[in-house]
């Protein structure tokens, strides 16, 4: 079970709790937990990565176990402490503008 | 009885304004999609209580909303029937809404670069929705117009859109520029005589129209002057802010162009300058009355570099000769230190009689007029930033 923690815009979104709980099978990456993250909530497809590219959003950010992996390999495993449950994978919208 | 509603897109998410046929008394409800910029809303005119939103993000992305109920109730289209049975159970109520351009061997056209504001070359981007416009006889039916600029079609309520490429795979493409506010397909006309003719606004690449039903395209823009651009009388490359017609009349196209506002009597095919005696032929706006054909409206801004009206006055200019001669309508209007600007969606008429006007400024008031612009009284004061103005009325 792998902890996500969304911005308020895609808590309302999704209509979901500030933490959603997913499963994640295999390596627990960036791709694979958004890739969860999307099949258990379609309506958040394309709103964190493009839709077509599946790149990142430009102002949308990672962080997990206090770490910016935004810019790691989305194949690049994530810290133990994510794939365990003890911290939560943070999608974060970049303060900016008004 | 009849309802009259009123849906304004804001920076900050919609509101619905809804009164009776008198339009004293409003009622407003919202924000819905608080936060979020909501470009356009729009109803069907065989279903009003069918309307569609662009709910759109700088961060975010692309949300389309529907609803079926005017507006009470919203849900992003698309959604299967396992996502709708975990819906009940409070799990998600929608999917997404992917807008990909087509680049299909079959239908589609492929993805090349437009013009950049350095004049380098940029390739095609999906940004967002700037315009939705409801099909004339099908609710299920609806155009988008997005940036970077093209058409897409939806048949089947929202839930899935297609591009129609011929438009993008214009040869002129590559000439195509972003105006201030990117490079968006922002003004999109049916024809109400003609089902296959459609009319669409670029900036900055001008008008174009389809004969076909959206297949293929042809600039629209011969008569039209731009001195801000190489070739001020290009075939393409004009910044066109909007184009308005009267349903019984569809062959009259009027159009305010970044600067200038001009009238076409050949569906685009020609046109001609009807600015007339404006203080500033330069806005983003226009309107025609719904049971006059040639009376019109528009409201002046400065400049392109000052994005407010002349002498700090809001004042909607109307004509009632289709052009040229022009009247300004202040009672009711701010007539001193007033700096807004009223975009290029934010003016709207209703079908009552006498004709209502609407429009919204990005002061965040929506000022209406129930006497076809004789007066007029702020019916909101305080919205965010108002972006679209649509009027239903619903009897």
């Amino acid at each position: 079970m792998i902890r996500v923690a969304l911005p308020h815009h895609l808590q309302v979104l999704a209509g979901c709790n500030p933490e959603v709980e997913i499963d994640v099978d295999g390596a627990v990456t960036q791709r694979s937990v958004l890739d969860a993250l999307e099949a258990r909530y379609p309506m958040l497809r394309g709103t964190v990565r493009d839709h077509v590219s599946l790149q990142r959003r430009p102002m949308v950010r990672f962080f997990a176990d206090s770490e910016d992996v935004t810019h790691l390999s989305p194949d690049a495993v994530l810290p133990g402490a994510v794939a365990s449950g003890d911290e939560p994978f943070r999608i974060v919208g970049a303060v900016a503008g008004g | 009885m009849t309802i009259t509603r009123v849906l304004v897109g804001t920076r900050k998410g919609a509101f619905i304004l809804t009164s009776d046929g008198n339009r004293k008394k409003w009622s407003i409800d919202g924000p819905h999609f608080g936060g979020w910029e909501v470009y356009h809303m729009k109803g069907s005119p065989v279903e009003p209580d069918r309307i569609y939103a662009s709910q759109t993000s700088g961060w975010f992305g692309q949300i389309i909303q529907r609803s079926d109920d005017g507006g009470r109730s919203w849900s992003q289209p698309g959604s299967d029937d396992a996502v709708e049975k975990a819906a009940e159970q409070g799990m998600p109520q929608g999917e997404s809404n992917l807008f990909a351009y087509d680049t299909s061997e079959a239908t589609g056209r492929p993805l090349t670069t437009h013009q950049f504001y350095d004049g380098s070359q940029k390739p095609w981007k999906f940004t967002r929705v700037w315009h939705l416009e409801p099909s004339l006889d099908d609710p299920d039916t609806c155009y988008a117009g997005i940036e970077d600029a093209a058409i897409f079609k939806t048949t089947d309520g929202g839930a899935t859109w297609r591009e129609l490429a011929g438009l993008r795979g214009h040869e002129s493409a590559p000439d195509w520029a972003p105006g201030a506010g990117g490079m968006c397909l922002h003004t999109i006309v049916l024809d109400p005589a003609d089902k296959d003719r459609i009319f669409v606004a670029i900036s900055a690449a001008g008008a174009f129209r389809s004969d076909d039903g959206g297949d293929t395209w042809r600039p629209i823009n011969r008569g039209l002057k731009s001195d801000y651009i190489p070739d001020p009388t290009a075939e393409v490359g004009h910044c066109v802010h909007r184009i308005a017609i009267h349903p019984s009349n569809p062959n009259t196209l009027f159009m305010q162009k970044h600067w200038d506002v001009m009238r076409s009597d050949d569906g685009g095919d020609s046109w001609r300058e009807v600015s007339g005696n404006l203080p500033s032929d330069f806005g983003f706006a226009i309107a025609v009355h719904a049971h006059e054909p040639e009376t019109i409206y528009v409201v002046p801004i400065l400049s392109d570099s000052l994005h407010y009206p002349p002498d700090g006055k809001l004042r909607v200019y109307r004509s009632r000769t289709g052009g040229e001669e022009w009247e300004a309508l202040t009672r009711g209007l701010p007539q001193k230190d007033c700096y807004v600007n009223v975009l290029r969606d934010a003016m709207a008429v209703d079908a009552a009689d006498p004709c209502g006007v609407y429009f919204g400024t990005t002061g965040g008031q929506v000022y209406a007029s129930s006497d076809s612009g004789d007066t007029w009284e702020s019916i909101v004061r305080d919205l965010p930033a108002v972006l679209s103005v649509e009027v239903q009325t619903v009897r």
